[in-house]
């Protein structure tokens, strides 16, 4: 069983968002490996642990995003890649990317986080499925794998759906799907023996439609700060009016 | 000259953080309570190998060197004092013994399950006539055919209720004074062995100890630890290979109350301003970081010189010395600059200040470090 886990160095998620000249500054910033993608390393270990698997993680991203392969490798994958890429891209260009670097391998299983806590489209992994011809379902919360096929179970707003599927397929990872485990010390020690495959976009042989950018980003800002509430007194009648009324001159939404 | 730790052990130190901000800090108020580690953060703290520090890789642990284990008791030291004693005392005393003397035979079958945390570890050398004064132990030793037979008693053993595995000294000739003193590891479960009700202390909750007896407690041959006569020597070795490690969970310790009361200063207003902005508080924080920096420095340096196996008996015994001495100096200052609310237990502070005192006494006390480093400045200038 060849599993290929996709992940993504994101921001801590404590980290305060400083924007300086239109960016998002990444001075000082602590970057980790985004909360969903765990979720997906967590499962494709517990396979491993369970039935036996080899677990590639690949990740596209500038080279500090080595660091994520490393947490994965400790936590028990096998085998990382790094596909270097310090400019932005989007979606649809890192889909192409991925599927240039895995070229040549089978993978039984792809898994993936349901998005990235900084971009949060949720959508590489979606379309890497469609780019190998491949089966996807996305926020799962329950994978079994029996024999050729797996039974899934995916969150869909608060209820559940149960998917049985062929294999391969892609699954992306929702929130409850396991709880990852820390990386244990002598697993950290045993990740940097493990083997790290680069490549550079030149490497990859990809046209220029291929990493053609069709979407770009026209601004970025921080969510207005949240004002103080007001609480309306009086007779409820009063108070109905009152409301109908600020909604209508102060946020201006009837 | 590299001050830099290496990504590796930076990617370590960072990990155990995680793990300590994450899963024990937020539980150490309930430690101090209940006196008792909770059974989630053990079971997770041997499942990802901090039972394991001292013992090599092909023993089922972990295998870094000094430095490496300093960065690990650095972030250990940051939370819970108990909870890393519990962890300190397994992973240096209690198992440093079989990794450094162990033949074969015993190393294979007692580290694997120590590196799993299945078996604790504990040290047992102390005596009620035998403290600071190690040599004057009166438990015995006599070999009677492939056993040795011990009898006496040790007290204030970290771990004793809770450990598998004794590293113990007894005297196996008292005609030969030091020479006289061989080790042992003794299991629970051997005849005529028993642990004594848990120790009330200051501080340290959630580690135990207890007093130990031996009647007729019967050892056989393959637990001798080292050779007859070696024990004393072993003993040292043991309690030197501890002393960068303990400094560094002191460092841990001083980091966070240096943290705390950095903020307490920056948000506490007196007199229209925040407590920062007086120069006695600037001035106590800064007495604190200078400290802290020299004892990191120290620290850093020692555990380096023990993987480069050079000769650390004089710098272990001054960083040991050094450590518990800041971390008393720190605490006290942080007490300070918090006020009242710095000797209140539901704050964290006052926790940490009647731990910092144990420091000072145990594995060797603050005196004690100064005899060693007098005898080895007698050998080296005179």
């Amino acid at each position: 069983m060849n599993i290929l886990v996709l992940v993504k160095q994101t921001f801590d998620t404590e980290e305060k968002i400083v924007i300086q000249n239109g960016q998002i500054s990444e001075e000082n910033v602590e970057f980790i490996l985004n909360p969903y993608d765990e979720y997906a390393v967590e499962e494709a270990v517990k396979i491993k642990e369970d039935s036996g698997a080899g677990i590639t993680v690949l990740t596209v991203g500038p080279n500090r995003s080595e660091s994520v392969l490393r947490t994965a490798l400790a936590m028990g994958a096998d085998k990382g890649v790094i596909v270097e890429l310090e400019e932005q891209a989007d979606e649809y260009a890192i889909a192409k990317i991925i599927k240039a670097a895995i070229k040549g391998q089978e993978y039984d299983l792809v898994l993936g986080g349901n998005m990235a806590v900084d971009s949060g489209s949720g959508q590489v992994s979606i379309r890497v499925a469609e780019e190998l011809g491949i089966p996807q379902v996305a926020t799962i919360t329950k994978l079994s794998l029996e024999g050729s096929k797996a039974i899934v179970e995916r969150d869909i707003e608060g209820d559940v759906e149960v998917i049985e599927v062929n294999l391969p397929f892609l699954a992306t990872a929702q929130q409850g799907l396991n709880e990852p485990r820390y990386p244990s010390l002598p697993g950290i020690m045993k990740a940097k023996k493990k083997p790290l495959e680069r490549f550079t976009l030149e490497d990859l042989e990809l046209s220029e439609d291929d990493l053609a950018t069709r979407t770009t980003v026209q601004d970025q800002y921080l969510p207005p700060k949240k004002q103080a509430g007001k609480v309306l007194e009086g007779e409820i009648g009063q108070q109905v009016h009152d409301l109908v009324n600020l909604l209508r001159s102060e946020a201006k939404v009837v | 000259m590299n001050f830099q730790l290496s990504e590796d052990i930076k990617f370590l130190k960072q990990s155990i953080r995680d793990f300590v901000d994450s899963e024990v800090d937020p539980l150490a108020m309930e430690i101090e309570e209940k006196d008792e580690i909770p059974e989630k953060i053990m079971k997770m703290s041997k499942e990802i190998g901090l039972f394991g520090l001292s013992i090599p890789e092909e023993y089922g642990g972990t295998g870094i060197g000094m430095v490496g284990k300093c960065a690990i008791y650095e972030e250990l030291g940051r939370t819970h004092n108990g909870y890393t004693t519990v962890i300190g005392a397994h992973t240096g005393i209690g198992s440093v013994g079989i990794v450094e003397m162990g033949n074969e035979e015993q190393k294979r079958k007692y580290l694997p399950a120590m590196a799993r945390g299945e078996m604790i570890g504990a040290f047992a050398l102390t005596e009620p006539s035998a403290g600071s004064h190690a040599t004057n132990l009166k438990t015995t030793a006599v070999r009677k055919g492939d056993k040795y037979i011990l009898n006496g008693s040790k007290h204030y053993i970290t771990n004793a209720p809770i450990a598998d595995v004794f590293t113990v000294m007894a005297v196996t000739d008292p005609s030969k004074g030091a020479k006289g003193i061989t080790s042992f590891i003794v299991e629970k479960d051997f005849p005529g062995f028993t642990v004594g009700k848990n120790e009330k202390k200051m501080g340290l909750h959630g580690s135990h100890s207890a007093e130990i007896f031996f009647e007729d407690c019967e050892v056989p041959v393959e637990n001798v630890l080292g050779r007859e006569g070696q024990g004393y020597v072993n003993a040292l070795k043991i309690l030197a290979n501890g002393r960068a490690g303990l400094a560094a969970r002191n460092l841990g310790s001083c980091d966070k109350l240096l943290e705390m009361s950095i903020q307490h200063a920056n948000t506490r207003i007196q007199f229209g301003k925040p407590i920062f902005e007086q120069q006695i508080i600037q001035h106590y924080l800064a007495d604190m970081a200078v400290d802290i920096e020299a004892l990191r420095s120290m620290t850093y340096r020692v555990a380096w010189m023990v993987d480069q196996e050079m000769k650390v008996i004089k710098e272990a015994a001054m960083v040991k010395l050094l450590g518990s001495e800041v971390y008393n100096r720190v605490a006290d200052k942080a007490v300070q600059i918090h006020g009242g609310i710095g000797y209140i237990a539901e704050y964290p502070v006052e926790r940490f200040y009647r731990d910092a005192r144990i420091t000072k006494i145990y594995e060797g006390t603050s005196e004690i470090q100064k005899n060693i480093i007098a005898s080895q400045l007698k050998r080296e200038y005179l």
